[in-house]
């Protein structure tokens, strides 16, 4: 077998740290993506009981000391840090693990970097902490996770970590110039 | 233009695919006959007024939605998934 080089989606990229914004990767864990099957959502529900959480509603997540569930899609969400082992006679499972680049963006201007990016209204007013959106980042298919009043996690397909870091640090440069005449 | 999805709420129209006339998710039976295929695939209504379409909501939560939108005004005046969820679908 080739000799495998383990290296994380954002490996040389981040962290980077602009005006009053900040973003690096986040600590790897397991990501597992749950889709009920037809009819076992009950059996899913108990499931996921037993690790603390519960089916999370469209745009919201559940955590717990197990772990962590956001809402993903129709029909489907992201096992954070948990183990799914008990959920896979109630819905399908899939490792996505090594599939996603995951960011953590931080800082008071979080806001204002992500709003040149992201056409939709994340104040905290229509968007509390700990709710989830599926939207753009520019043109890239993400998940969006309010992680703080200052933060938010950024997932993007593991293969378009570079443009969105390089995006994401254009739009960091454009609000740090914009706070100089504020 | 923006479309509510019944999931994600208002969003950008560019967050959606759009996919033709809602009598595209009507497929016949197999057992169909020849009629009822060519009706299927080839004809459509082109009504002046109100009319349904199916778009997927391709950089959002991956729903298929039938919006119902007049051709006259070009107002939508509903949206609804085509697939009945199961629980963590609908809010």
């Amino acid at each position: 077998m080739a000799s495998l080089i383990e290296t994380n989606a954002c490996d040389g990229l981040l962290p980077i740290s602009v005006g009053r914004a900040e973003m690096a990767e986040c600590t790897a864990e397991r990501i597992t993506s749950v889709a009920p099957f037809k009819g076992r959502t009950r059996a899913l529900g108990t499931g996921l009981k037993a690790l603390g959480l519960g089916w999370p509603a469209p745009g919201t997540s559940q955590t717990s000391k197990a772990g962590s569930i956001l809402w993903t899609g129709a029909d489907q969400a992201f096992l954070i840090g948990a183990d799914p082992a008990g959920l896979g006679a109630s819905a399908a499972l899939t490792d996505q693990s090594d599939g996603w680049a995951r960011m953590r963006l931080a800082g008071p201007d979080a806001e204002k970097v992500l709003a040149r990016l992201v056409a939709l209204d994340l104040r905290t007013a229509a968007c509390p902490v700990g709710e989830v959106r599926r939207s753009g980042l520019n043109h890239m298919p993400m998940v969006l996770w309010r992680s703080g009043e200052d933060a938010f996690e950024i997932f993007v397909f593991r293969s378009m970590a570079a443009t969105a870091v390089h995006e994401m640090a254009a739009a960091m440069r454009a609000v740090a110039a914009r706070d100089r005449f504020d | 233009m923006r479309i509510n999805c019944p999931l994600c709420g208002t969003r950008d129209r560019r967050e959606f695919t759009y996919y033709g006339a809602s009598v595209y998710a009507d497929r016949p039976a197999e057992s169909a006959g020849p009629e009822a295929w060519d009706d299927y695939l080839h004809l459509r209504d082109n009504p002046a007024g109100e009319t349904t379409d199916l778009w997927y909501h391709e950089l959002g939560c991956a729903a298929w939605i039938e919006v119902t939108r007049n051709t006259v005004t070009h107002e939508i005046s509903g949206t609804r998934l085509l697939t009945a969820p199961e629980k963590g679908g609908a809010k």
